[in-house]
Formats: structure tokens, sequence, C-alpha cells
């Protein structure tokens, strides 16, 4: 780094910038370490009668309680491990099936580029939910298993069509084309040259697809087609509070809060996280 | 025997023919230029010249480089002519590097893979002081930071001489240089054709020299090609080209370059 990169003009956007990221690590930093506490402890037990029936929130049950009288805000403890879970679980599979399709049909021959291209496309067409409900229908379980895979089958598609449109760009790009007249095997232009450059566009994507997961997510389980009972989604709260949300509407509040934290700190994060690792923005502009 | 024999070259693509039975030859050592106007296919001939054209192009024709035929050659026979026999520099100083890598690692890339393929152990001083000694002979200024700067910290003719110390770095026999100035200004324009030629002519490299300024190629080499609409229509010593025009269209390029080589000042 050159010396202008330690002048005070370039601190501001220092600390700017670690906000953004700071609040993501907060926010998702919240829900990782709920999730891991749900494993040895939870407030009340998740499917005893701890209080009165759609009891409002009040200092010993901070969210109120469901129609059977349990704890909500237990039950939304749980809920953020599911959707750590679903989250991570489909971006992964997302990440690994769409990066590899979509950069092999960068590299492809025209015809089998085609017909990956096509094929994306036809997939995307399909409604997320659609897909998923497929696949879910196909494995014959509704199971937290099953419904993280078909999100992660879904939004493979939307990650290799991605992947392939911002490979292209890059690989036409003549750092490429030079170090591949300079003798670079295609693994050296894909592992230094083409994935850390389209890196920071697909993080920022992930983190999108991670929210798109965990809602999608929830409205499976709202379908009855996510993780069963007792294994307390944010979805299946959200539409057991549907019945009574005009006399009980905190049932409704309390997972909604939980989902926004959780996407919206998964967006800050990708935003701050793909900023670190911009070189033009590290330093001076 | 020449480095590079190309024979009847025809480029297709779509039903469309862009390079129609294009024949020169270059000797090692020896420095040509590709002169035409914008689209012409001087860079489409380049890049059929070391096996890397767009996807769906149809090929006819015979390219032999450095003895190996490069038409319906595989993938991997390539990667390992490619480097030793030919390297390159482009136009764009923007794209020419890798915007997230520092140029240090960036030139060293080439080196280790050099010394790899010669099946010699790389060490990492050994490295760091060929990268030094490559980006000191493109003559950058103010080498310990540049090593350690990314490409957009540095500036437009700054880059392109390091794109030149890459190709450098793989010591080619052919070095083919794709309209290498046209983004810089024309002082800058001066020093990275001087700084080129001169290091040509150090190494013995071949150059094959793209452009579509005739005084830019008279700058650097003795022999021209002038190519349109993908087809040569004139070739020889570029002095007696230059003087002689016997083409139309050569001596309406000739015309348009009086008054911008008063700007480039004599050549050497
Ligand atoms: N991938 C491609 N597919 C189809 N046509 C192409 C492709 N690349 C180039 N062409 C066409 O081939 C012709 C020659 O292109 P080329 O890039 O060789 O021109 P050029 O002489 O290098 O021009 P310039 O001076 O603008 O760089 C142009 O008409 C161009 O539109
Ligand atoms: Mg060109």
């Amino acid at each position: 780094m050159s010396g202008q990169v330690e002048t005070a003009a370039a601190r501001p956007r220092l600390s700017r910038r670690s906000l953004t990221l700071n609040i993501g690590l907060f926010l998702v930093g919240m829900h990782v370490t709920v999730a891991l506490l749900t494993l040895v402890w939870t407030p009340y037990d998740p499917t005893g009668m701890t209080g009165g029936r759609l009891e409002a929130p009040s200092w010993a049950h901070w969210a109120g309680t469901d129609r059977l009288g349990r704890d909500l805000f237990t039950q939304i403890m749980i809920g953020s491990r599911i959707a750590l879970i679903v989250g991570f679980g489909a971006v992964a599979i997302a990440a690994t099936i769409g990066v590899t399709l979509g950069v092999l049909s960068a590299f492809a021959t025209r015809y089998l580029d085609d017909i990956l291209a096509a094929a994306f496309d036809i997939l995307i067409a399909f409604p997320t939910l659609l897909l998923a409900m497929l696949v879910v229908a196909a494995t014959e379980s509704a199971s937290l298993f099953s419904a993280t895979l078909a999100l992660g089958i879904a939004i493979s598609a939307i990650v290799a069509r991605l992947t392939r449109i911002l490979a292209k760009r890059i690989l036409s790009m003549d750092y490429i084309t030079a170090a591949r007249t300079a003798g670079a095997s295609w693994p050296s232009i894909v592992f230094r040259h083409l994935l850390p450059n389209i890196w920071p566009m697909l993080a920022v994507n992930f983190a999108l697809q991670f929210g798109l997961a965990v809602i999608a997510e929830a409205s499976l389980s709202y379908l009855g087609l996510g993780a069963p009972p007792p294994n307390a989604s944010w979805g299946r709260l959200l539409q057991e509070a549907q019945g009574t949300v005009y006399t009980a509407p905190f049932g409704a509040i309390a997972p909604g809060i939980a989902l926004v934290t959780l996407v919206i700190g998964m967006n800050l994060l990708a935003d701050g996280l793909r900023e670190a690792g911009d070189p033009t923005r590290r330093g001076r502009q | 025997m020449s480095l590079l024999d190309i024979r009847g070259l025809t480029l297709s693509t779509g039903g469309q023919t862009l390079v129609s039975d294009v024949s020169f030859s270059i000797a090692p050592g020896e420095r040509l230029g590709l002169i035409g106007e914008s689209g012409s296919g001087k860079s489409l001939t380049a890049l059929a010249t070391i096996g890397l054209l767009p996807r769906g192009f149809r090929v006819q024709g015979s390219i032999k480089l450095d003895g190996h035929e490069v038409v319906g050659a595989s993938e991997s026979a390539m990667i390992a002519l490619r480097g030793a026999a030919a390297a390159t520099v482009f136009q764009e100083p923007l794209t020419a590097l890798n915007p997230l890598m520092k140029v240090g690692r960036q030139v060293a890339e080439p080196v280790i893979r050099r010394h790899r393929r010669a099946g010699e152990t790389v060490d990492r001083a050994a490295v760091a002081r060929e990268v030094r000694s490559l980006l000191e002979r493109v003559s950058l200024p103010d080498i310990d930071r540049i090593v350690k700067s990314y490409p957009y910290e540095i500036s437009g003719g700054q880059r392109q001489r390091v794109a030149i110390a890459m190709a450098l770095a793989c010591r080619p026999k052919l070095l083919i240089a794709d309209e290498p100035t046209t983004a810089l200004d024309v002082t800058t324009q001066v020093e990275i054709l001087d700084l080129l030629s001169g290091l040509v002519r150090e190494d013995g490299m071949a150059l094959l020299f793209i452009s579509h300024d005739l005084p830019v190629v008279a700058r650097v080499t003795e022999n021209v090609i002038v190519l349109r609409r993908g087809e040569v229509i004139e070739q020889g010593q570029v002095h007696a080209v230059f003087d002689a025009p016997k083409h139309d269209y050569t001596r309406s390029l000739v015309d348009a370059a009086t008054a911008f080589d008063k700007a480039l000042g004599p050549s050497r």
C-alpha cells in the first residue's frame, strides 16, 4: 500500500465500511449464538404448556405464548437454528452446483454452453417454491433436509446463470487472454483470475439467496412442507399466528422480527465483506 | 526456418468470412507490423496465431508457430506451446492486469511458470529478484511501491509497462503486441514504443506489432503488412510502403498519418 492510505482522509471511509460490516456481524452473530444456545438451553421446554393460552408478551414470556400455551420466545430461538441450517445449507448446495456449472458453461463449447444456458433459464422460470415442492414430493418426506436440498437445487440455477454471465465477461478481458497466451493452464485461470474477480458479485448474491431461502423455508413450512413439529420454524409460527392475527398479533410480530433481522444482517455482512475485499475501496479512492 | 509461418489463413464464423487467404511469415528476430483499419481482422489474425480465437470460428489454412501446427492442435499442446513460443500485450491498459492482484504477484506468475516448466526449483527470493529486474527493464520508477500496488494505483502507461514485463517474463520467441499504445497519450505512446523496440532488439525476440497507425508501425518494425476487410492488400518494407503506397487505401492511411507523425517526433 502506498503511504497515502494512512492519511486522515481515508479514515471516514474505513469507519463507514466497518459499520456495515459490524452491524451485519452483530445481527448474524446474534442468531448464530442463539441457535447454538438452544442446543444446550432454552428458557422453557419448547413443547410444554408453560403459560396460559395466547398470553401477550410479559416478563415471563417475552414474545407471549401460542394457542397451546407454549412459550413463543423459546420457539423463535429454535427457529433461528432451523433458519440458519436452511439458509447456509441451501446456499452451500447452490454455490457448489451453481458455480461449477456456471464456470463449466462459460468454458464449454458453444453447443454445450447453449444447452446449459437454456437449462438454467428453464429452471429459473419455475417458481422456486414450486420446484422445492417437487423435490419434497420426490424425496417423499417433508423434513428439514428435504426442504434445504430442494431450495438449494432451486437456487443453484440462479447462481449458475449469474456465474456464467460474470465468468464470460471476465474471460473476455485482456488479462485473461494475456495469461492464456503466456501459457497459463485452465485451473490457474479459474482459481487465480476468474473466481477472485467474480467472487464479490457472487457473495452479495449468496447473501440475497440466503435471505430468500430462509423466507422460502418459512413459506414451505407454512404450506406444511418444511421442518415438521416440534421443529418450530418461523414459517410455521407465522402460519399458526395467522388464525389469531387480530386477537393476538404478537404471535406474528416476533417471528417476523427474527426473520427480518437475520435477512438484513446477512445482506449487510455480505456487503461489508465485499467492500473489505475490494482493493479500490480499501485504500484511497 | 521461419518462427511463424501463416499460409492461406481464412477465418469465418456464422457464414461470414472475416479473414481470407492471409499469408505471411516472421523470421526469428524479425519485426513485422500488421496494419489496417478497425475491423480489418488484425486482432483475429493474432488470436488465431496462438489458438485463442473466440468460440465458433472456423479456421482454414495453416499456421506454423515455432515448428508446430496450430490449426487443429489440442488445447494441452497449445498450453505447452504458448508462453515459450509467443506472449501478448494488448491495447487496453485498464483490462491488461488482474485488478485484484498486486503487481508483484502478477509478474511473478509467468516467472514461476517458466521455471517450473524448465524443471527448475522455484525459490521465492530468486523469483522476487527476477520480478524486480523485469520491472527495471521496462523502466518503471519506484519499484518498491509498484510491486506492492494494485493495478488501479498505477497509471495507464505504467500498467502497460507491467504488461510488457509480464510478456518478457515468458522469454517468448515471438512477442505479439496488439495496439499496445493506442489508449495512451502521445508522449507516453512514444516512450512505450521506444521501450518495446529496444527490448525486442536486446532479447532478439521477433515482434508482431498490430496498429492502425502507419507512423507508429514505422517506429518499431522494418516490414509491414496492410490488411483491409480481412485481405492482405500490400506488404513490404515499411519505408517503401510508406514512401510509395501502391494501393489507394494505403495512400489514405499515409495521408491521415502525416499530421500525426509530426506529433510523434523523429523515429530512431
Ligand atoms: N467473436 C466474434 N464473433 C463474430 N465476429 C467477430 C468476433 N470478433 C471479431 N469479429 C469481427 O471480425 C472482424 C475483425 O475483427 P478484429 O477484432 O480482428 O478487428 P481489428 O482489425 O483488430 O480491429 P480494431 O482495430 O478495431 O481492433 C470485425 O468485423 C469484428 O466485428
Ligand atoms: Mg483489434
